[in-house]
Order: C-alpha cells, then structure tokens, then sequence
C-alpha cells in the first residue's frame, strides 16, 4: 500500500475533525478510496457535494487542520501471492514480522460476492477430534461457524486445536483486538506444530487503533479468497473476535451521527457481518474457505446485538461452558449448533450417528431436569439417578474439549455408556441401529 | 428521458440532481464507466432525488451521470420463468457466467429465442379484459395461461389471435381493441411494477381448503389452507429454516416460489442441489419443476433484498391468474424489515421503535394483503398462500416485526428455543401456536370426508391433553414426584406421548418426514384410543417406564410405512402393553 503517486493531487485543510474522521473539500474522489491523512491511511465514508468524509484507521490523534491529505484513486488493496504463506501482516497487509515486502498482484479487499448459483454445496466432514465437536455439532468445509464464549473461556486455544487438526491447506488467522500474549500464543503454537508455512495471519492487537480493526475481515478474506478460489486450496479462516470487531463498527456510525438501532449496534450490523461471514464458500474447483470465528459474550448473554445477528448468518455456533461435574470445559450440546452436520453426518460417518447424536443429548438433557429436581430438594427417582451418573460420564469421555478420539470411536463410546446406563427402550433408537450397536453386558 | 448527475454518496443511498422531472420509485441507472447500475428513487426534495443503489457504490463519484428510466421497477413476466434461479430484480442468476457476481450484470430472466407450443384459447370478437386468457403454453408440466397485460384497464375485443403453433415470447400473438378504436398487439410477455397489486381478478373470498404439508403440528393441530397466510417466528438455531423446507418440499401447491431474503447463501445451494432430484409427493415429478427459487443472500445488495419479497408476490399473483394454488415462502421477512431499516435511518428519518421507520406494521400488512385466495374472471379460482419466517431480534417476540406480522397473518407457528434445546423437532410451540382457520366452518365442513365428523373436537382434545401436561408438570415441579397424586403424573405422560409421536417429526427420515392426512387422522384415532385406555398405576415410578415404553413402539411406527406389515406389528404391541401393564418391569 505505498505508492503515493506524483500526479494525484493534495490537499492540506481539513475543515472537520472527530475522534475517528475528519472532512476534506477535494474533488474526483470514489467513494471507499484509500487516502492518507498525515501520512495515515484513511478511507472515504461519506461524499456530499465535494465535501469528503474520511475515515481516519488509526485516528485523530493529534492531527492538525492544515495536514496533508493524498488520494490513492483506488479502494484498499492487499498484494496477494504464494509469498504471504508464513507471513505476519498488519491490518493493512503490511510486514510485522521484519520480513521482506509482499510481492504480488493487487487485489482490491471487500470484494464482490460469489453467485450462489456457483457455490457447491458444502460435503467435506472436518475432523477435529474433539467429540462434542465431532459428534453434536460436526463441522464442514465451507462453513462458517464462532464459538460463543465469556472472555474467560479458552476459545483461543480451543480454536487454534481445530485449525491444526483440521488439515487445512492454509490457515488465515484474522486477529482483531488480540491481546498482545494471545497473538504470540498463536505465533508459538503454529510454530510447534511446524504449521508456519501454511499460515498467513492479519493481526491488530491491542497496543494498535481500534478502527483499523475494520480492514482485517477484508484482508484476511481477500487472501483466503486468492488461495481457495485461484488456487483451490482448502482454506481454513479463523477470526477472533468478532465482538471487538463489530465495537470498532459503532464507534464509527456514532461518529458519523447514525441513529443507532438496538445496544447502540449500527443498523446495518447484520449487512456487515453477513459480508464477512458469507464469504464462506465451497467452491467447484475444490477450494473452500471454512470462517471458524470467536464471538465473546457478557455473561452468556446471546440475546445482544452481536451474538444475535451473528447467529443468525452463521452456521450455527459452539458454546463454550464450565462443567462443574467435571472440572472442565465442555462444547455445550444444547446450544451448540452445526447446521451443516446434516450434509455429513451418516454419510461421511456411521449410519447410525444422527440417532445416537440425538439420543445421547435428550438423555443429557433429562440428566439436566433431574438435576434441577435435586437441587429443589425432591426426591430422585431411579431413572432420574442414572441419568445423572450417565450425565457425569457424558461430560467426560465425549464434551470435554480435551478429548481427542476418531469419529468411529465417539460412536462406540457413546453407546456402551447407553448399554451401562439405560434400557433400549429409555434410548429409543430405530431398531435397526439397536440390532446392531447395542452392547452386550459383561454379566 | 431526465438525466442528472451524483451530488452525495452516504453507503448505498445516493442524492442526484436531476434536470427534469422524475418520479417516486423510478428506476434509474448509474453510469459507471461501461456499466450502467441499477437504483430506485425513494425520496424527492426539489430537484434532488434520492436513491438507492442496488449495487455497492464503491468508487462512485461526484458528478457520476445518471440516467432515469421513466419506469419503475418491473417484474418481465412469461413462459419460461419456472424452475429458474434469480436475484432479487429478477434477473437470471444461471446466466451470470463469472462465479463473483459482477456490478451491472443483469441477464434477463426470460429466454427470448426458445420457441413455445402456442394454443389459442379465444375467438376473435371475444370482450375481454385484464388478466383474461388468451391461449395457453406448456411450460413444465403446468399450463401457463398467456393472459390479456394486467396493465390494460377496461374491456377490449379481440381483433386478432394467432393460430396454434410455435412462437417466441417476444412474437404477436394477439391484437386487442378498446372501445375507442385504440388498438395494442399482446406478445406472451408483459411487464408488471413489482411494487402494485395486480388486482385482474373478480373477487377475493374466505379459504377454506386444508394445505396439505404432510407436518402433522401444523395440519391436524394449526393447519394452513390454500389462500391463507401464516408466520414461523422463532430465534436463531430453532429451526425456521428445516420447517421451511420442508413445507416448500412437501406442501399441496401447483407453484412454489421461494423468496431467500437476506439469509444464507448455502441454504439456497441446498435448495439448488437438492430440487432437481428430489420427488414431487403430489405429481412424482421433480421438485425443482414447479418451484421458483429468488435468491437475494445476505451478502448481496440491501436494496435488491427488500425488492426480492415484491418480486416474488409479483410472481405469484402471475401464476395465480392462471388459476393456480401458489405457495410463496420468504425466509426471512425481518431481513426485509432490517433493509428498510437501513434506508430510513441514511434517509434521517425519526425512527419508529427499535429504529424501524414508522410505517412498517402498514408496510407488512399491504404485503400480506396480496396473498389469498380469488375468483377469476372466468369464475376459476387461483390462490396464493404465504408463510414468512420472521427473525426476532434476541429471540424476544414482542419486538417490532412479529408483532406487525402476527396482525397481519392468521396462522402463528411460534418456534421455541426451549423445544429446540431438548431437540424436540419441528420446535413449533405447541400451546401458543395457533391457526384462526380451525374456526372457520368453510374448513371444518371441507375436513368431513377425510377425517370424519368430529375433527375438530378431537383437536381440541389433543390440546387440551398438552395444556394439561403442561400444568401438571408445572405442579410436580413445585410439589415434587411424591408430592402429587398419580394422575398428575399420567396428565404429564399423557402429553408427553402427544408430544413424542405426534408434533415431533424426523424431517430427515424419509418416511417420518411427511405424514399424508389418512396416515395423520389414523394416528390421532390411534393415540386417543390409547390415552383414552385406563391404566392402574401403583406408584408413581411406574408410570414413567410405562409411557416410554409406549412412546418407544410408537415411534418404531412412525419410521416405517403406513399399513406395513412392521408398522402394524408395533401397532398390536401398543394394544398389548395397555391390556397388561403389570407386564412392565
């Protein structure tokens, strides 16, 4: 993003500024053109008459009225090309690892969307090992999909497991807001898992301007869509977290004196994310981008704004929550959701996977009410004490998200704890897959 | 023709100063380079009009031509138009030959070459008016009637009608002659403003035919009839989409036009993919033969998506001119909603609650209102019925868009998170649902031949079981199990058997998935003879195993075809469980 060329013409008064833009009279400017205001990268929100509104990345900041703003005469751009593999990149695509400039062709960032009609539909199972994954909640090619977490919750890490099992020909780590020891986390376990040159990671942290946040989706995607669409690579995109990257959005609307809709969200924060998310795509020459994104709650509140409208353009979500039977972090299956597990599940897995998922979850569920019913004091009856034991043994061998077993063997597991718990009749599983699964008691 | 150049670019909403005059939703386009960009006109104040672009308007700029198109936005209607694929204006997404959708590319939904099998229907001399028939194609399987131009107003005689043979859509196939000797010539294609009613019809009247969608909550317990109109609120992961689906799959419809507004792009490949091989229960042709699918996903245009859902009723109200049940689907209508939100508030406008402009409950019921079931000219009768999802922001019901949609609809399938937690499919909440059609008696008299005269007592009688399961758990809840007597415990199980092997229904199973009426109607005699069978319990951990038990051969039952030989064995063991329940260990 360097060239400042000779012919464009500079202007050097701005006649408003705010904490994240400022107001230029310039003529001949697009709309979304990439500017620089004192030398920061700007970006042009709003044009009326010859009045330009620019969006100032990394703010105001001691900007003076007489500072001097150049119009690049295109939007933002990334350079893509086989050199971003292993690459660390700031939010404007530029080195932070102290390596040598990017070389490749231009792309424009925020593109125009794939036609549905070309899309294909999503059919690669992506195994992760983690059963409350795998089992209940089974990931696909193609898919976009958060974790909704409090801040507390290991996401980060949880996330970084399924990006390296996934077996991903590239991973583009988006990181918006990290904290500074989350994004070397990041840099220490690609690098243990001698994943580094199958990485490109598009990082803002912290230490750096909020609003630049806002060009990292685009940039991270941009690649993505470089290495799965002109090179049909599977192309695993990991964005965390969404959350800080939807604050930066009403930041700016409020800046720019848009009534806010509900929590003080812009109105067009499900058109936002929706660009972002639906860049998620199984492609016809075999490439896919796979979106796995964080979305961090204020105490599992998911009917705000952010997780509202996120959950409702994603594919689902994966809860994370503390068992206290346990002592862990579990993927929780009542509200983690793969809306795409249906395309897999029985035919990339076991026949018998969607009804023993289903089973195991109403019994889990039945475990819960039984809880309830003990913690007001009533009596268990016996049903009630097996579903809790089953509950307890449920939560270790296959929610943990510290388990790590084959898709076959989640299977095995989960009905051996059926044959120990309960009746086939309490399971209630079509005959068929009874027949054959049911295990036989050792007494 | 008014042009006028770029004054003000805000998002998609641009402000034109234009040199002429120009109208209220016209359709102008911008020119960008070699490409021209759709927009609408949405706001006049002087000679500045207000517009929104139906394109991203990435690198406009001060001073951009544009032109106005004297029209606004129109749907091209004809022969040709079924089991296609378009966006939201209507244009032919399968013809787009890059895979990124390009700005101002817009192929047309129609293929102007093909050659159609034209039949007059008419002599000449005949007085005819809007929306009357003039001859007939085969598109499909359907017969598609080719109709005098919705846009013709008065009586006007048929001068001349071409004979039967092949013909273009674009070709003349019939001359017609006003009163005042004015004289048009009709091809098989007119051309309709998507955002009017096409009012070519004699009358509207009450429906009072069942739907039939093979979902048994909504059939038996809230059905929908041909005409009528109905909602599926329900909070992400609830499910909306599966039910939708289903519906577009299995319901008893001539034409299915489905509207994906503002949602997944991946829901609409599946849609794609699955269409062309899956059967039509009613006919056995393919689905996709008689379905329509307008897919305007998230991460298209704002604009184009609030157009998407008139395009789609334009579509239908086509169809249902030619005497023809359409169900028209739209997922989700909130989207639609949150659109106009978008241009109100870039428009300045006071907002109404939660930022939606104030006219949205008008805006919703106009919508609604040009749904239902008419009679034609000709005395046939055509229909369309409508069910629109709706998106509650935090899943809270009482927000702004369900709330102006529950007055505008008749059926209420209210999709609770609860039931979708504890993966009790389809997640339609079984007490606060409702269908106002259960008391019209059009229906109740239509229903005696397929399910017998006292229907809707024993609908009632299958609510009432619920409602008082519903409150007996409620009582065990605060009582505890020994609390309360044994009958609290056989309420609460009778509704759970209720629950289990009839509102809940395998969509993914291919048998399960849809339950005709003869197999539903035998299903509600069944259970209610078995609830109506006294059981002695002796305690009240006796029940609960005695229940399961129950529930389980019932849904070995509803797994297997009906009448078959496995179907009717767990049928006699249900009889047999109620003869001995001491059997139950």
């Amino acid at each position: 993003m360097e060239p400042i060329t000779l012919f464009k013409k500079k202007y050097t008064r701005l006649e408003k500024i705010t904490k994240a833009t400022c107001v230029v009279e310039a003529d001949n400017v697009g709309y979304e053109e990439l500017a620089y205001v004192a030398g920061r990268p700007a970006q042009v929100v709003k044009i009326m008459g010859n009045e330009v509104t620019l969006q100032v990345f990394s703010g105001t900041e001691g900007l003076g009225t007489n500072a001097e703003v150049i119009f690049t005469g295109r939007p933002p751009v990334l350079k893509v090309g086989d050199d971003l593999s292993g690459r660390f990149l700031n939010a404007y695509g530029n080195p932070i690892d102290y390596g040598p400039e990017i070389e490749g062709e231009i792309r424009e960032i925020g593109g125009p969307s794939v036609n549905p009609v070309k899309r294909k539909q999503p059919s690669e199972f992506i195994p992760t090992g983690i059963a409350g994954i795998d089992l209940n909640n089974t990931l696909v090619t193609g898919q976009k999909i958060p974790f909704f977490a409090d801040p507390d919750q290991p996401f980060n890490e949880v996330m970084s497991l399924v990006a390296l099992r996934a077996k991903a020909d590239k991973i583009i780590l988006g990181g918006m807001g990290l904290l500074n020891d989350d994004y070397l986390y990041f840099r220490r376990i690609f690098e243990n898992a001698g994943a580094l040159h199958r990485i490109v990671c598009f990082i803002n942290t912290t230490d750096d301007p909020p609003v630049e946040r806002l060009l990292i989706p685009d940039m991270a995607l941009t690649a993505a869509e470089y290495f799965a669409a002109d090179k049909g690579e599977k192309v695993l995109v990991l964005l965390t977290d969404m959350t800080l990257y939807s604050d930066a959005l009403s930041i700016v609307s409020n800046k720019m004196d848009q009534i806010p809709s509900k929590d003080s969200m812009p109105g067009s924060l499900y058109s936002d994310l929706a660009r972002i998310y639906e860049k998620a795509v199984q492609l016809d020459n075999g490439g896919s981008i796979t979106i796995i994104a964080v979305t961090t709650l204020s105490g599992g509140d998911i009917t705000h704004a952010i997780p509202d409208n996120t959950g409702y353009i994603t594919e689902g979500q994966l809860f994370l929550r503390r068992n206290t039977d346990i002592g862990k972090v579990i993927i929780d299956p009542f509200r983690s959701l793969s809306r795409l597990k249906n395309l897999v599940i029985g035919k990339k897995t076991r026949s018998d996977h969607a009804q023993v998922m289903n089973a195991a979850v109403r019994l889990y569920a039945d475990a819960m009410n039984a809880r309830s019913k003990q913690e007001n004091g009533f009596d268990l009856t016996d049903y009630d004490m097996r579903t809790l034991q089953y509950a307890r043994d449920y939560a270790r061998q296959i929610l943990a998200i510290d388990v790590n077993i084959g898709p076959d063997e989640m299977l095995n597991q989960t009905w051996s704890l059926f044959g120990k718990y309960f009746s086939k009749e309490e399971v209630s599983i079509k005959a068929e897959f009874t027949d054959r699964y049911w295990p036989i008691k050792d007494q | 023709m008014t042009t006028g150049f770029i004054k003000a670019i805000i998002s998609n909403l641009l402000i034109v100063e234009a040199n002429g005059p120009f109208r209220q939703n016209e359709i102008c386009y911008i020119l960008d380079g070699n490409k021209k960009l759709m927009a609408e006109v949405i706001k006049a104040d002087r000679n500045k009009a207000y517009i929104q672009a139906f394109e991203s308007t990435r690198m406009l700029k001060y001073g951009t031509p544009v032109e106005f198109s004297g029209h606004m936005l129109e749907a091209t209607l004809g022969p040709g138009l079924l089991s296609g694929n378009y966006d939201g204006l209507l244009h032919n997404l399968s013809a787009m030959q890059t895979n990124f959708i390009q700005k101002g590319d817009y192929p047309p939904a129609l293929d102007f070459n093909k050659q159609w099998n034209f039949t007059p229907l008419v002599r000449e001399g005949v007085r005819l008016q809007a929306g009357d028939w003039l001859g007939e194609v085969m598109e499909n399987s359907i017969i598609h009637k080719i109709m005098v131009p919705f846009t013709l107003s008065g009586f006007w005689e048929v001068s001349r009608i071409a004979e039967g043979g092949d013909y273009k859509i674009s070709d003349t196939i019939a001359e017609l002659t006003d009163t005042n000797g004015r004289t048009v010539e009709v091809t098989m294609v007119q051309r309709w403003p998507v955002k009017k009613p096409v009012t070519a019809f004699l009358e509207k009247f009450r429906p009072g035919q069942l739907m039939e969608t093979g979902i048994r909550i909504i059939d038996t317990m809230n059905p929908i009839l041909q005409g009528g109109t109905g909602f599926i609120p329900g909070p992400f992961g609830s499910g909306k989409t599966v039910l939708q689906q289903s519906i577009a799959r299995q319901a008893e419809a001539d034409i299915v036009i489905i509207a994906a507004c503002g949602e997944r792009a991946n829901e609409v490949v599946d849609l794609f993919t699955e269409f062309p091989e899956l059967d039509d229960p009613w006919t056995g042709r393919k689905l996709i033969e008689r379905t329509i699918i307008i897919a305007n996903t998230s991460n298209m245009p704002v604009a184009a998506r609030e157009a998407s859902v008139y395009t789609a009723m334009t579509l239908g109200e086509y169809y249902r001119a030619m005497g023809l049940k359409v169900l028209l689907l739209a997922d989700s209508t909130s989207r639609w909603a949150q659109a106009l939100r978008e241009m109100s508030n870039r428009l300045e406008e006071l907002p109404g609650q939660d930022a939606f402009p104030v006219d949205l409950p008008s805006i919703i019921s106009n919508f609604y209102a040009r749904t239902g079931l008419v009679r034609l000219n000709n005395g046939k009768t055509g229909a369309i019925t409508f069910i629109g999802t709706v998106s509650p922001a935090g899943g809270n019901l009482k927000e702004p868009v369900t709330e102006s949609t529950r007055k505008a609809t008749r059926c209420f399938y209210g999709l609770s998170q609860q039931r979708a937690d504890s993966k009790r499919y389809p997640a339609i909440d079984p007490i606060d649902s409702y269908s106002k059609y259960l008391e019209y008696p059009e229906y109740l008299e239509s229903m005696k031949d397929k399910t017998g005269e006292n229907w809707f007592e024993k609908i009632n009688e299958l609510k009432n079981i619920l409602l008082k399961g519903k409150e007996a758990y409620e009582q065990i809840s605060i009582l505890g199990d020994d609390g309360v007597s044994i009958d609290f415990h056989t309420a609460y199980w009778h509704a759970e058997v209720v629950d289990y092997v009839f509102l809940q229904q395998d969509a993914f199973d291919e048998i399960d998935a849809r339950t005709p009426m003869e197999r539903q109607k035998y299903m509600v005699d069944h259970l209610l003879e078995t609830l109506h069978t006294p059981v002695k319990f002796y305690g009240f951990d006796e029940v609960q195993p005695f229940y399961k038990k129950i529930i389980d051969r019932y849904k070995q039952m509803n797994y297997e075809a009906f009448m078959s030989p496995a179907f009717v064995s767990y049928s006699e063991e249900i009889k047999k469980l109620l003869a001995s329940p001491a059997a139950i260990s």
